[in-house]
């Protein structure tokens, strides 16, 4: 089992470098959904299979699906392609990298300067039933929250959507 | 009858308003016959009201009429409230009376003048002003009346604001009486912080309760009061504001340079007597402060070349008389003086006003002469002001209202021999510049031709008031004489009577008013015998007596001392402080302010990335900080 | 189901992914690849959460991850959204030629 967990970590790490890296956007949500599955791997080595199963379902089955949609609705093309290549040049990621290895430096030292303390109980499979009750319980108020939040995305994402051209929203070096 | 008393100066507020908003569409004769309306139906009212209170006095001989109330809180309250007593009615007939022929008066003077409407908006206003502050019943609403009238002898004195020495002397006037405003301002909280009550009855019947009789709380009162009153008044050392006020039209220097608003200040000490009866050091302050003035205006009236100056410091020199005579506790004797005054100084300066149309606006007196023949109604009526001003005994009222002051100066145990001394003294000068100016003017040979004759009003006025000015003496006669006593007895019931006859001295009496006469005789002797031919006398040429000439001719240097000492430091200051040092300090922030603004500005760009960048590396810092703390 | 894999290894996977997310979040214009990253971002946030309730035997990891797949399918409406109403009126999906809001 721990085997795997490394396996699917090194799966992971590799899959999302490369869905943040590659200059097609296809290719990068399919990169990103290797990075999900293998996350939904480790998740259930961690003994939490609903949670998992809803990584899978959800995350790359549903969201990642609706970024695939809107690719395809945007026609971006091989002209694009080229371009987005032209934008991340190693130079561009100069900045970023050495931004990002501060960031996991300070982490990793937070993470290792100190062994966790012992759990207090053996880690157990969870079964969905438990997660059901906890939502349902302590967090119930969290759960209707949660639903003000969707209600709210759904609103603000059918508003958006609208094809209204009178509000100017026009960037630099846009032809008037 | 008295339920009329509002009417008083809401007339007048109201001619101000009607003539202010009627503005160009209001003819020029309309403006002014509304003005003399709105100052002529109050005197009326209150000739009635002093019929009234002669022959069939209210209860307590004194009315007070609530309009509404002002303020009211719990630890002051002003109601704005009008009271009538002896004092105010007194103040109120003058005003009204004197006000109501210089308004006549005007409507002839000011004919032809650009602003003719504006001149009449502005006198009703002062009319207005003064009448509140004469009949208010509390302290706040008399500086109300107090600052009215600063303001509106500011106006005035510079009614012809188009030159520059006119805007000067206004200006002048307005900060040198503001400087007695203050100490007024200071003596009403005082008062209302140690009795609890602004209503001016009310704190004379509370005083001797609260004060000890030459407390320091009482002395510090006593001499706030006094600071308002002789800035107002004109006395030393604030007197230096009244010669340059003249640069006013001549009714406006008649009216309120002479007959009435420096009158503010006799009345108002007379109106808060008790607060000065306990600090009878103070009363000794003022009384010196009167005499000092008094002969300090005398000199400097001699030296004078300017007709309307000489005048001027006559003025200040009699309000000395009027103060010397409140310093001696001698109330009615002062405002008999004022009452008397206030007709002969108007009278002079509407005459002096007649002259100065007459010859072009010519005001030198070395300028002037001859006048006697071509304008003898002028002549003759201004010399019946001079003899008044210069005491001529027995036919004139000024000789009854400056004897009755001499007189109590006397024998008041606040005053003594030498006050009286000074009084005589200046009585001798009085005579002396009134020879002098009436010589200069109307003997002689004439220098400048007439161009113009006073007109029918003018000639109404001036004969009026010569006659007043005559018979008005006749209410008040020394006891010797007859026992006439209208005058006094009618302030009795409102003034503490502190000056009592002691029996067995009328030999004192006719002695003092035989030497009193014969100093009046001997200066005009002396005054007919130096300018009889209408020209300087040689001896002035002599360098000791043509230095002392300049020293009274510019005031006694009160000008520059002031100038020196205040005026100078001040513009100093000022120049030093040209780049405002203060104000750096206000515009660092706005500078700061704007620094900092362009930084943060410069964080707003508006790029996605950039907000990113900060956040994370605002998350590496705040790590940074718990790792390495 | 017992596991052997240390807290401190997905603790440091997770900060890994974290810091690609981030890296990528700062280094692409392309409006779709910074959302990408920022998804990577949330799961990586998401995924210390279950170890964390793992070791401690807590549901309570579980429930916030389901907090957070519901955060995430919100905003990627909302984003996605955006993106359709940008490329439509720009006919690109450059955020920094989209720095109209300087201030």
């Amino acid at each position: 089992m721990t085997l795997a967990f490394y396996i699917a970590a090194a799966v992971a790490l590799a899959a999302t470098f490369r869905a943040v890296t590659h200059a097609d956007a296809v290719h990068s949500l399919l990169y990103f959904i290797v990075s999900l599955l293998a996350a939904a791997v480790i998740f259930y080595i961690l003994g939490a299979p609903f949670v998992a199963a809803l990584e899978i379902i959800i995350y790359a089955g549903a969201i990642i699906v609706l970024f695939l949609f809107v690719v395809m609705l945007l026609h971006i093309g091989r002209g694009q392609r080229r371009e987005e290549r032209s934008w991340i040049r190693p130079r561009v990621w100069v900045g970023p990298a050495m931004l990002s290895a501060v960031l996991l430096a300070a982490t990793v030292t937070v993470i290792t300067a100190e062994p966790p303390p012992a759990p207090h109980a053996l880690p157990q499979a969870t079964a969905p039933s438990d997660v059901g009750v906890s939502l349902f319980g302590p967090y119930v108020v969290a759960v209707q929250l949660a639903a003000l939040l969707l209600l709210a995305g759904l609103v603000g994402a059918s508003h958006l959507r609208r094809h209204d051209k009178s509000i100017p929203l026009r960037a630099k070096g846009d032809p008037p | 009858m008295y339920e009329l008393l509002w009417l008083v100066p809401a007339l007048p507020f109201a001619g101000f308003l009607v003539i202010a908003a009627g503005g160009r569409r209001l003819p020029a004769a309309a403006a002014g016959w509304t003005g003399c309306a709105a100052v002529g139906i109050p005197a009326a009212l209150s000739l009635v009201f002093a019929a009234g209170f002669l022959f069939a006095p209210p209860e307590g001989h004194a009315h007070t009429q609530v309009l509404w109330t002002w303020i009211g809180t719990e630890t002051l309250r002003a109601e704005a409230a009008l009271r009538l007593d002896a004092l105010s009615l007194t103040m109120t007939a003058v005003i009204t009376v004197v006000g109501f022929l210089i308004h006549i008066y005007s409507t002839e003077y000011m004919r032809g003048d650009a602003d003719f409407r504006r001149f009449f908006a502005y006198l009703n206003l002062f009319v207005a002003a003064m009448l509140v502050l004469v009949l208010a019943d509390n302290l706040v609403l008399l500086l109300l009346g107090w600052e009215g009238v600063g303001l509106c002898s500011f106006l005035l004195i510079g009614f012809w604001y188009g030159k520059r020495e006119n805007a000067m002397a206004a200006r002048k006037a307005f900060l040198v009486t503001r400087t007695g405003d203050v100490a007024l301002l200071l003596a009403i909280f005082l008062l209302v912080r140690e009795t609890g009550t602004a209503n001016i009855a009310d704190i004379l019947a509370r005083a001797p309760e609260v004060f000890a009789e030459g407390s320091a709380t009482a002395n510090a009162a006593a001499l706030l009061l006094l600071g308002g009153a002789i800035g107002k008044s004109a006395q030393l050392p604030l007197q230096v504001w009244l010669p340059d006020a003249m640069a006013g039209p001549t009714p406006v220097s008649a009216l309120i340079h002479a007959a009435t608003m420096v009158t503010a200040g006799v009345y108002l000490i007379a109106r808060t007597h008790g607060v000065f009866l306990l600090a009878p050091d103070v009363m000794f302050v003022v009384a010196l402060v009167g005499a000092a003035t008094l002969l300090l205006g005398a000199l400097a009236a001699l030296a004078q070349s300017d007709i309307k100056r000489v005048l001027a410091y006559s003025t200040v020199s009699q309000l000395g008389y009027m103060f010397l005579a409140l310093g001696a506790g001698a109330w009615s004797a002062a405002m008999f003086h004022f009452m008397t005054h206030a007709f002969f100084k108007a009278l002079l300066f509407l005459g002096a006003g007649a002259v100065i149309t007459a010859l072009h606006h010519e005001q030198n007196l070395h300028r002037m002469g001859g006048l006697r023949k071509k304008l003898p109604l002028v002549f003759w009526t201004f010399l019946i002001g001079t003899a008044c001003l210069a005491a001529v005994p027995l036919v004139t009222s000024g000789f009854y209202s400056k004897e009755k002051i001499l007189w109590d100066v006397w024998i008041s145990p606040y005053g003594g021999p030498g006050f009286w001394i000074a009084g005589a003294t200046g009585a001798f000068l009085t005579a002396l510049y009134c020879t002098r100016m009436v010589a200069l003017v109307f003997f002689g040979e004439a220098k400048t031709e007439v161009s113009e004759r006073p007109g029918g009003r003018v000639s109404f006025v001036l004969v009026v008031l010569a006659v007043w000015s005559l018979i008005g003496g006749g209410v008040e006669l020394p006891h010797t004489f007859a026992h006439v006593k209208v005058f006094s007895g009618f302030l009795a019931h409102t003034v503490t009577t502190v000056v009592e006859l002691p029996p067995g001295l009328d030999w004192l009496l006719w002695l003092l008013l035989g030497i009193a006469s014969v100093l009046v005789f001997g200066g005009i002797a002396v005054g007919w015998a130096l300018y009889r031919g209408g020209e300087p006398p040689p001896i002035l040429r002599r360098a000791g007596v043509d230095a002392a000439r300049r020293g009274a001719h510019g005031g006694f240097g009160f000008d520059t001392a002031y100038d020196l000492l205040f005026v100078r430091p001040f513009t100093a200051l000022a120049r030093a402080n040209r780049a405002d040092i203060v104000d750096r300090a206000a515009a660092g922030t706005a500078y700061s302010a704007r620094l900092l603004h362009n930084i943060l500005s410069a964080t707003q760009s508006g790029r996605l990335r950039w907000y990113s960048a900060t956040i994370a590396a605002g998350v590496i810092l705040i790590l940074a900080i718990a790792l390495l703390t | 189901m017992n596991t052997h894999v240390p807290l401190e290894h997905v603790m440091l996977l997770a900060a890994a992914l974290f810091a690609i997310g981030l890296a990528g979040l700062l280094a692409r214009r392309n409006l779709i690849f910074m959302l990408v990253s920022v998804e990577v971002m949330l799961n990586a946030a998401g995924l210390v959460f279950i170890a964390a309730g793992a070791y401690w035997g807590q549901v309570d990891g579980q429930s916030m991850f389901i907090f957070i797949l519901t955060m995430a399918a919100a905003e990627v409406a909302v984003g996605l959204a955006i993106i359709l109403q940008f490329h439509w009126r720009h006919h690109h999906l450059d955020a920094d030629a989209a720095a109209t809001m300087k201030g």
